[in-house]
């Protein structure tokens, strides 16, 4: 679908979603245009993880669909939104913890691998090229978010918060077109917000990826972001630019006693 | 017709009995979250120190009283050796944990013990028993009884003691009891320690039926697809699995058997288990957890 | 409508993105020296080793590494508990049999081969229902395939050639004219099929394989995300793992015991199969070495302590029971101090072992 006619690359309409009975989305619907850094707000347990969830399919909403680059899905599979180029990180960093940082990065290549099993049992050599290959785009991902130094460390010991960059880096190395962050900068110093803030910025400029953000820091959501959506209790209060969200009174009244 | 009911019934009887060993699984496992695979070597242990004591001239009572006491001194080792080091690990760590433990416990039991098989006379000889027209086993009915009631002995121990209060409230939400200030460590001593007497009287009965041997300590394979069809937390459900796994192989091996040669108990009931868990994951009376990211 | 993201041929956004070329940083391979000189001693091993050694020590210590390694692949690196290794070991044996018997005009390494690729087909088989089943409910059906697979190669004759007494033993063990038959002839078969074997288990570790089915273990819902087809992998780790364990089994019944049954596969070879790779190291593959030398030796070990410190008054079954005790203890203690079992131990021992990058 050519870019003029879809301006959105996803679109929410109508999903909902509970879990014994209690509803953590309420018919919630909104658009993200493609290259736009879009970020998701609110109290917490207002659903945004669950959200992020259902967009990459790891849950199932009960209702609604998700509108995905032209096509229209009730549910994608996560193998199949991972194939059509959307990367994700969770809230918890869901790393492989036993796997050095390097590896852990190469395993977001391993969609684009198209080597077969026996070339890789038998080291023939378009293995070991495809291997040569998918190793540098790994340097070059560690080299821009700075991880030398942790290349070959078990990725279960290392902070939590260079365990978020390293999420980040495997999402990213396959360029995907959708980036869904979950909090990317939780547990971090202001200095180490700044500079994930900045790896963001760079990845929409640079790689053109749209970006789907959950985040509490309201001044990284307003200097980071074009469009906001605020969630409460699983239902939608606010949708627009930072600024016009900042003024709305429903926002405010949801966020009253957890100002940050 | 008579045939059918005769097998079925044989089967539930003898179902009976994989449910007494199952109870210890359940046991332990709703307090500690733990399949203990050495809970077939401690049925050994515990049948072995009796018959032995036995043999050696102790009461039956005296003999029943010292094997108790054993149990207790073992569950006490088991917990301050095994459990507490391995407290916050994977399901399958302690499992494995488990295995070696089962280990541990058949080579002290048959280096003490020896490995000849003993025979266990409880004074119930397995004579058939007539009832309604239709034919019994004498020894899977009293089984059966002493099933009920060892059921009705734990219930009321959980419901109503103060122990087993604290159980349960252990079983539900540990760290909500630690708050509460129950003592971890104490609850999984009694806790195996009831599950070893239970699987004395499970090694009892099983060793009255075919003698107390090495093979006893297997009788714990068949108590996972008991497990899984009954659920792992709940007393109910491993009775319900019991008899669910005893009728089905009987009822297998006399309908099915016949066309595929025979000898079908050693495997059927897994292969029910994996039918069973494609259907219900979590077992009949088993807890549906979902996944959070 | 909308196409899949087709690979970019050369990742040209992340090179602007970094607007400077990578650095080069490759893992440096510093392990031929060391490694060929191991192997060249295994190689040259039978002209100096004596025959008990060989045939009672070196062999089976050989084939259990590869059932090790078999078993780890699967359970270690992929995080799919099995505890029917055995089980599929005795297809690979039955199956070998089968050929060695019935077609005959195939090389003895063919029919082993061949023999690996059926047990792999049953271990596949066996392995589908990891879509559905997971963590440790998935033992069920390890017992299912261990006890069933037992049963069917006593209870259909077919499958020992309607031999009276169940059991299969090789007709002739040659190789292109090459008397197999001796203890060096047997040593020498099983090395080269556990040489090749190792090195191909550690191509497919160091692989995308290998770092698929680890991300599996690790944690399957995050793989499945970051686009790894989960059940594809579970699927090729259960048929990679009872290819291995297949030929193992055929190795054991005919380089080592000579003539087996169903009974030789039983449920405690599995059992002994898991303890070598916890005690050697799960995820690792010198670790399956390590175990299977340690699994090996012990009894031997003990039957000498036995002899020498009491004059050979020790009884048998008890030196059996004070092992089983030993194992167990051990099986717990590294459980509690070191999961990674003897092969990390080791390794913080001699930070520079020559076994090093064969341990992940």
């Amino acid at each position: 679908m050519s870019e003029a006619a879809n301006p959105y690359l996803l679109e929410v309409e109508s999903v909902s979603l509970s879990f014994q009975g209690v509803k953590a989305i309420s018919d919630l619907s909104f658009k993200v245009r493609r290259h736009e850094i879009c970020s998701l707000i609110g109290p917490n347990g207002a659903g945004k993880s669950s959200l992020l969830n259902v967009l990459n399919g790891v849950y199932r909403a009960d209702a609604g669909w998700l509108h995905y680059d032209g096509e229209r899905f009730d549910h994608l599979e996560p193998l199949e939104a991972a194939r059509r180029g959307i990367g994700r990180t969770f809230q918890n960093n869901a790393l492989f913890k036993k796997m050095t940082v390097l590896d852990n990065i190469v395993t977001g290549l391993s969609k684009r691998s198209t080597v077969g099993f026996l070339a890789q049992a038998l080291a023939l050599p378009a293995a070991r090229a495809e291997a040569a290959r998918f190793r540098e785009r790994t340097e070059q991902v560690i080299d821009f978010l700075d991880l030398q130094a942790w290349r070959d460390v078990p990725v279960g010991q290392l902070a939590y918060g260079l365990q978020k960059r390293v999420e980040l880096g495997r999402a990213l190395i396959a360029e995907p077109q959708l980036l869904l962050l979950d909090e990317p900068m939780a547990g971090m110093n202001a200095d180490e917000k700044v500079e994930m803030s900045t790896f963001i910025a760079d990845i929409n400029r640079e790689l053109g990826t749209t970006v789907v953000l959950i985040e509490h820091d309201m001044g990284v959501v307003m200097s980071l972001s074009a469009h906001v959506v605020v969630l409460d209790y699983g239902r939608k209060v606010g949708d627009g630019s930072p600024s016009d969200v900042k003024n709305n009174p429903e926002v405010i009244a949801a966020y009253l006693g957890t100002v940050h | 017709m008579g045939l059918f009911l005769e097998t079925l019934i044989g089967g539930l009887l003898a179902g009976t009995m994989y449910s007494l060993v199952a109870i210890g699984f359940v046991l332990i496992y709703k307090a500690s979250g733990v399949f203990n695979y050495a809970q077939g070597s401690l049925l050994l242990f515990a049948a072995l120190t009796f018959v032995t004591l036995h043999e050696k001239g102790l009461s039956f009572p005296a003999a029943l009283a010292a094997t108790v006491v054993v149990l207790i001194a073992a569950a006490l080792l088991i917990e301050r050796w095994v459990l507490r080091p391995l407290a916050n690990r994977t399901q399958i760590t302690l499992f494995m944990a488990t295995l070696g433990l089962s280990f541990v416990v058949e080579g002290i039991s048959q280096g003490l013990m020896g490995a000849e098989v003993h025979s266990l006379d409880l004074g119930i000889d397995d004579v058939p028993v007539f009832i309604g027209g239709l034919m019994f086993s004498q020894f899977d009915a009293v089984a059966a009884a002493t099933a009920a009631v060892l059921v009705t002995v734990l219930a009321l121990l959980f419901n109503k003691t103060r122990i087993g209060v604290s159980l349960r409230a252990v079983a539900d939400d540990t760290r909500a009891a630690l708050s509460l200030g129950i003592n971890l460590n104490r609850i999984w001593q009694i806790v195996w320690a009831v599950a070893g007497v239970v699987g004395l009287v499970a090694g009892m009965l099983w060793g009255a039926r075919q003698g107390v041997q090495f093979s006893l300590s297997f009788v714990v394979l068949k108590a996972l697809p008991v497990l899984i069809i009954g659920g792992f937390t709940s007393i109910g459900g491993a009775i319900a699995g019991g008899l669910i796994v005893g009728a089905s192989e009987t009822l297998a091996e006399a309908y099915l058997g016949p066309y595929i040669g025979g000898g079908i108990t050693p495997w059927f009931a897994y292969f029910l288990a994996i039918a069973f868990l494609y259907v219900r994951p979590a077992g009949l009376f088993g807890e549906r957890t979902i996944d959070r990211v | 409508m909308s196409q899949l993201l087709a690979p970019p041929a050369d990742f040209t956004g992340l090179s602007a993105l970094l607007n400077h070329p990578a650095p080069i940083v490759l893992h440096q391979r510093r392990w031929h020296g060391p490694l060929v000189a191991l192997v060249l001693a295994a190689v040259l091993l039978p002209t100096v080793a004596n025959e008990y050694w060989l045939s009672a020590i070196l062999v089976p210590f050989l084939i259990l590494s590869l059932s090790g390694l078999g078993l780890n692949l699967l359970t270690g690196y992929t995080g799919q508990t099995s505890v029917g290794s055995a089980g599929f070991m005795a297809v690979g044996a039955f199956a070998t049999y089968a050929l060695l018997v019935r077609v005959p005009v195939l090389p003895l390494p063919v029919s082993i081969l061949l023999g690996g690729l059926i047990a792999a087909a049953v271990g596949l088989l066996f392995g589908v229902p990891s879509g559905r089943i997971k963590g440790f409910y998935l033992m069920v059906t390890s017992l299912a395939a261990q006890f069933f697979l037992e049963w069917v190669f006593s209870k259909f004759p077919w499958f020992y050639n309607y031999g009276s007494s169940g059991t299969i033993s090789a007709p002739h063990l040659e190789v292109a004219g090459f008397n197999l038959n001796t203890p060096a002839g047997k040593y020498g078969l099983v090395l080269v099929f556990v040489l090749a074997l190792t090195w191909v288990a550690v191509n497919l570790v160091r692989s995308q394989t290998g770092r698929n089915w680890m991300a599996i273990r690790d944690m399957d819902t995050a793989a499945a995300v970051v686009g790894i087809p989960v059940y594809r992998y579970k699927l090729l780790a259960f048929a990679v793992s009872s290819f291995y364990l297949g030929i193992a089994g055929a190795l054991w019944a005919f380089a080592y015991l000579g003539s087996a049954s169903a009974q030789s596969f039983g449920i405690t070879r599995s059992f002994q199969i898991l303890f070598i790779i916890i005690i050697g190291g799960m995820g690792s593959i010198a670790g399956n070495f390590v175990g299977a030398a340690f699994i090996s030796l012990l009894p031997l070990l003990l039957d000498t302590l036995g002899q020498n410190l009491f004059a050979g008054h020790v009884d048998a079954g008890l030196l059996q029971n004070i092992q089983k005790v030993i194992f167990g203890g051990l099986i717990i203690w590294f459980l509690i101090k070191e999961p990674d079992g003897l092969v990390r131990i080791l390794s913080s021992i001699k930070e520079r072992l020559a076994l090093w990058p064969l341990r992940l």
